[in-house]
This record gives structure tokens, sequence and C-alpha cells, in this order.
């Protein structure tokens, strides 16, 4: 033990020490923000604007389409197909109409090609202008019906609440919270099994071309070097991600110090006044009411079982992760398709997922759940949905249970073929050979 | 006296292939063994079963009169494979410190011990480069050090020498004979067959999985010496005949006799003094360690031929 403890320290030290780990961790949250930002920037700037001439000579439609963030319209009497280019206009929109009360036909000349949000828009505009007309002709307000829409809706999110009654226990249905917490849950687990896994690999991979693994398992026994560094690497991984959580607190606790909750409050306020916003905007939510949700969840059991399965998971895919590398020679190729059969389970799991926030009760989700390979993104995906009233007590204990039974399972047979791999130079193993490893007594 | 490494009756199958087959020997504290053969032919295995990392599949081996036991042995041994190689990323001296832990020396120990063997090779400027600075001469140096610092009773050097300039090579040899001194015993594997003769007291061979030889350098030149003796005379001599010998080469002075069965030395210098040649040198031809080695190796490949002719 007291070897495995030494070997511990060295694959925690050496990787923490390492620039990598330091600019992975303190620049990720970094570069993150930046992509995001510089993700919605780009979409808001790809985008061209287009200014496009009107030809409507019935004028019920020209005076009533609205100027859009990159669309500009303007009224003309003397434009033609064959002259808006050189009147400085991207195109021509003309509309045909024998009656008073629609269009026959409109159609849009363009020189180039438009993109297709542009078609969507105008032809949204021209069936809401052609509602409106519609509505005024049988005497309804557009305005005070838009207003009363709004206000209905608004009021009935008020006063709507969903419950789960289980027994004599009731409880709130927050949806909208365990669809989030859950879904970070999980993504969290799909990635670290795939950073860490990837490094336990590349760590046995290291030791095996170095052609130290001999010297090593000269003092040490191969199953004490395998766990070592898989622990160690647990270690860094849980480093990691709690610096990420307070790095992430830091950030948000710097923008709550120039963004005061009365901004946020203010903010809300004057969305809401406003007369004629988007049905999108009555959907986002209060950030206070965000803050009271956040509240509401049972964040001691979450964590603690996350911890649980980040780790399990980890230990269940890290022994496989280290086999794949002990068996691997020169060849980066031979482990990207040795690996195959192990990142598949996880990127299934990482699907049963995303279905499993939808349906946390299917059952897709508790076979997702209760499996090994898949439970630690499945269940955590569930469990924030609530315990016990969508995942009872007796299922979560099976998934623990199959769990660990599951990682020991994987770091013996793993331990197996670790331990004739390492020492195997030049020769390819095959799925064969390793199963005979595998099941061969000594 | 006991010894301090035996080995009895060691056998390691892979699946149908017979790794290691029947081998045993015994080794005297301090001496110097030679462990020979081919490539292929089980030494890495017998090794691997000697330092605990592959469990024999029969037999037995006893590491100073008790049974071996993989876990808490390794402390006594010291083993540098002829794959060897470090992290590349580490500090020497940390590297050095790691390795001692892991032998079980306790921090404290492990850094007194580097620091004395470091010391003792001139490498305590060292301690701070990393091993890819290192060159392959250099990292040899390193893994010797590493390989013996724990002062182990059983030490297990394969191709100790191979990439080291002569300086460091000998610098290394005499740090076996210091050993060697001080009671550890070494087993010595190569390829290099002057090197075996140089160093070695006691060696065996191994082909196929099997001993074929055991014994002292004399004892196996002996065994395979083929009475041919060197004669030096005085003058170039012509019609050399005699019924006690058989010229096999001449070059003017010097002869090359093979001695006919149950002829004595005395008979054939008998010879030469009847017909009043004179002698300058008389010495028996003793055969190499290398000459051994090859007719052995090829020996056993010729009567597999032949088996596999007339099977």
């Amino acid at each position: 033990m007291k070897k495995v403890w030494v070997i511990i320290q060295r694959e925690y030290i050496t990787r923490v020490r390492n620039k990598t780990f330091l600019v992975s961790t303190f620049l990720l949250p970094v570069v993150m923000i930046a992509i995001i930002i510089g993700a919605a920037y780009i979409g808001k700037e790809s985008s061209r604007s287009y200014k496009f001439a009107i030809h409507d000579p019935s004028g019920q439609y020209a005076s009533r389409i609205k100027n859009e963030q990159k669309l500009f319209f303007s009224k003309t009497e003397d434009c033609t197909e064959m002259n808006f280019k050189e009147k400085g206009y991207d195109g021509l929109l003309r509309f045909y109409t024998s009656n008073k009360v629609k269009a026959d036909s409109v159609r849009l000349f363009t020189s180039e090609q438009t993109g297709l949000s542009v078609d969507e828009n105008i032809i949204l505009q021209i069936a809401k202008i052609e509602e409106a007309h519609v509505m005024e002709s049988n005497g309804i307000n557009k305005s005070l019906l838009d207003s009363i829409q709004q206000e209905s809706n608004i009021s009935a999110k008020k006063i709507y609440q969903s419950y789960i009654i289980k027994g004599s226990s009731i409880k709130e249905d927050n949806k909208a919270l365990a669809y989030g917490i859950g879904f970070a849950c999980g993504i969290i687990i799909y990635l670290t099994l795939f950073i860490y896994g990837a490094s336990v690999m590349r760590g046995v991979m290291e030791e095996k071309m170095n052609r130290i693994a001999e010297v090593m398992v000269s003092s040490v026994k191969p199953f004490q070097l395998m766990m070592g560094k898989i622990i160690g690497i647990a270690a860094v991984g849980l480093t990691q991600l709690l610096l990420w959580v307070l790095l992430l607190t830091a950030l948000s606790s710097a923008s709550a110090y120039f963004l005061t909750p009365d901004t946020f409050t203010e903010g809300n306020a004057a969305m809401q006044n406003l007369p004629q916003q988007n049905v999108g905007a009555a959907n986002s939510m209060n950030v206070l009411e965000i803050q009271n949700i956040l509240m509401a969840a049972n964040w001691g059991t979450i964590i603690g079982l996350f911890i649980f399965y980040f780790i399990g998971g980890y230990l269940f895919y890290a022994a496989l992760f280290a086999a794949i590398g002990s068996v691997v020679n020169e060849d980066p190729q031979e482990a990207q398709s040795l690996m195959m059969p192990i990142t598949m389970p996880i990127i299934f799991g990482f699907l049963i997922m995303t279905a499993s926030i939808e349906n946390p009760t299917g059952d897709l989700a508790f076979w997702g759940s209760v499996i090994p390979f898949t439970s630690p993104m499945v269940m955590m995906a569930r469990i924030p949905s609530g315990i016990p009233e969508n995942v009872p007590y007796w299922q979560l204990l099976l998934s623990m249970f199959l769990l660990i039974a599951g990682f020991i399972a994987t770091t013996w047979l793993s331990g197996k073929i670790y331990r004739t791999g390492i020492l195997m130079y030049g020769k390819k193993a095959s799925w064969k050979e390793m199963s005979k490893w595998v099941f061969r007594k000594k | 006296m006991s010894s301090s490494l035996e080995v009895r009756q060691l056998k390691k199958n892979f699946s149908s292939q017979k790794a290691v087959d029947d081998i045993s020997f015994a080794l005297a504290p301090g001496s110097v063994f030679g462990l020979l053969g081919p490539n292929g032919a089980g030494k890495t295995t017998l090794i691997r079963m000697i330092t605990g990392i592959f469990y024999p599949d029969e037999g037995e081996i006893l590491l100073n009169g008790k049974k071996f036991n993989p876990e808490k042995d390794t402390i006594n041994i010291g083993y540098m494979p002829e794959e060897r190689g470090l992290y590349k990323k580490m500090k020497i001296g940390e590297h050095a410190l790691y390795l001692a832990q892991l032998k079980g020396l306790s921090k404290k120990e492990a850094f007194e011990k580097v620091k004395y063997w470091f010391e003792k090779f001139e490498m305590q400027t060292w301690w701070h480069k990393k091993v890819e600075d290192l060159s392959k001469g250099m990292s040899q140096k390193l893994q010797f050090v590493i390989t013996v610092l724990h002062e182990p009773s059983l030490i297990i050097l394969d191709e100790p020498f191979s990439g080291l300039d002569p300086v460091n090579a000998n610098l290394i040899k005499e740090e076996i004979y210091q050993l060697a001194k001080r009671g550890s015993t070494i087993i010595f594997s190569t390829h290099r067959m002057e090197q075996v003769e140089e160093i070695c007291d006691h060696i065996i061979l191994v082909n196929e999985g099997k001993k074929i030889l055991d014994g002292t350098v004399g004892e196996v030149k002996q065994q395979f010496k083929e009475h041919l003796f060197s004669v030096k005379t005085a003058h170039a001599m012509e019609h050399i005949l005699s019924p006690a010998f058989e010229l096999i080469a001449q070059n003017s002075q010097m002869l090359k006799i093979k001695i006919r069965e149950g002829v004595s030395n005395n008979e054939v210098l008998q010879y030469f003094i009847q017909n009043n040649i004179q002698i300058l040198e008389f010495h028996e031809i003793l055969p190499s360690l290398n000459e051994i080695f090859i007719r052995l190796v090829e020996q056993g490949k010729a009567s597999r031929q032949f088996q596999k002719d007339i099977a």
C-alpha cells in the first residue's frame, strides 16, 4: 500500500506541476466564455443586411412592412427588375394585388442569392399584415389583442404550478431546474470520462514506450502501478473540478459585483413593460425567479451523488483505458481502433442521457441508469428530477451497487490484460489473445 | 556454504510454447554469474521469474535459503532489464528517489543512498536536469545507480554495457567487482562472450528453454577442448608427420596440431625432441566461449532439423 501511495504522489505531482494542467485549468473557463461570446458575435455579424425596394401599387403592404435588424425596406414607384441595382437596392419586392384583402402573389427579385432567413422574415411579415387586416375588417383591435394575449400568458405562468404526489408527500416539480442540473451533471461526467480516461491511457502508453514498465514491475506489482496511476489521475481530476468551481464562483460573484440584483430587476421590469415584445421574451425567466428555484434544489444530495458517480464512472472506465494503453505499441492509430469499444458506450450513454432528461421515468432511462456502462451519465441526469419521486431508492441503490461491482470487475479484468500487455513489445495483441490473458490463472 | 540464489526445476509455458523448461542452478554469494543464450532462448523469462514479474508454472526459487517472496524480496533484488527506460520529463534526482522508494526504502534512506551514489559516480550536478536531456551513456549510468543503490543481495544486469564508452564501461565493471566482493551475487546476461570470459566466475547456457551448459568458465572450456595445441618451432619445418598427432595448419614456424586420443602431451613432445626440432612454444588452444556458444546453438538447430527430416 505504501508503494501505491508513492506512485499516486508522483502521478499527481507531475501532472499538477505540468504547464498544460495550469493552462487548461485557468484558461478553459475563460476560453469557453470567449467562445460563447465569439460565436454569438460571429452569428450576429455574419448575416449581412439587405436593402429592398418595395413596389406595391395597392399600398396596403408597403406602409405596414417594418424594418428589421438586417432588413430595410423602402417604398418606391419607379423601381423595376432592371434598374433596382443602379438605384442602390439589393432587391425588389413586388406585390401583385387584384383585391383589397389579399395579395395574389408577392415576388422578391435579387441579383444574388439571399439567406433563408430573408424569405422567412418576409413571409412572416406578410402573414401578420394579412392577419391584422382580417381582424380589423372584423372589428378587432390588433394591439389590444396582443397585450391581452401577453398578459394572460404571464398570469397563467404565475398561477400554474406542477406538483408530484407520492403517498402523503407533495413536492414541487421543478422541471426546468431538473433539466438544467441534470444536463450539466451529465455533460461534465461525459467530458471527464473522455479527458481523464484518455489521460490514463496516455500515461500507460508512455510507460510502455519509454521502456520503464519492466523497471517498475520489478519493484511493484503491475496492479499497484495501474491503481496508483488511476487514483493519481482521479485526484488530478477532482482538483481540476474544484478549481473550476472556485473559478466560476469567483467569476460570477465578480460579475454580480458589477451587475447588482437591482440591475436585473430593473431590466426585467423594463422588459415586461414593453408593449410590443416578442413572444420569446415572455418565456425568459426572471433572474430572481431562477435564484429562488436554485435554492429549492436539494444541493447536498445532488453534489454527494455527483461526486459518487463522477468517481465511480471514472474508475469504471479508467481501468479499461489503462488496459488499452498497455496493449498498444508505438502506433497511435492502433490506440484509436482499440479505443472504439470503450468510447462507443460512453457516447451511447450520452445519447441515453439526453433522452432521459425528457423522460426521467421511462424504460430507457431506467435501464440506462442501472447498467454501469451508462449509469454515471444517465443517473445523474435523472437524480435532479427528484428522489424518491422519480428515482425510487431501490433504483438508486441498485445503480450504485452495480457501478461499484462494475468497476471492481473492469479493474480486475484490466489488471489481467495490463500485466501481460505492458511487457509485450513489437506485437499487436488481438482481442482473442487479450481474452486469453484474462482467463489465464497466473 | 549455502547458496544465495537457488533455482529448482523451474518451468514456464506460454500457451503451447515452453519458454523455460526445467532449469535448475545454484549461485554462491559474491559470485558473478553469466546467463547466456541466443535470442528467444528463455533468458528474459527466467529472469522475470527470479525478479517476481512472472510466476513460475512449476519449480521453486530460493533466495538466501528462503522461499522467494516477490512482495517482500524486492528490496533484496536489483534488476536492470534490457528494455530499460525512464520517465523523460522527470528530474534525475527525483527519479532516483522515486524508484528507490518503490524498492521499499523510506524517503530519508532513499535520499541518503541516492546522494551517496551520485557522489560516487560524480553525478551530483545532474540532480535538477531532466532525464530527456541525458545522453545514452549518462542514462545508462543512472540506470545502473538506480539498480544497485539499495544494495541488494542479488543484482541482475541484462546487457549492462550496451551503449557505454570504454571509460564508463570500465567504471561499471569495476563497480560490479566491488559489489561482488561485498557479497552481492550478480547475474549477468549478455551476448557478448568476451565480457563473460572477463567477468564471470560461473556460467550457464540456455537454449530453447533448456539449460545446456553449466559450470565455471575454466570447466566449460576444459569440457569442450578439442586437444588442439599450438607449437612454435625455431625454424620453419617441412614434412611433419607423426602417429601421435595430426597437423591441422602450419604457418612457417607456427603449427596447429590435434593430439590423437589416448596420446599424452609428452609423447608429442618426444616426436619433436627425437627429430631434433627446437621448440619455442607449446601450449593448449582452449575454445573461446564464443565458439562453444555457437557450436552448441548450431548443434541444437542441426539435431532439430534431423528430427524433422526423419519424422
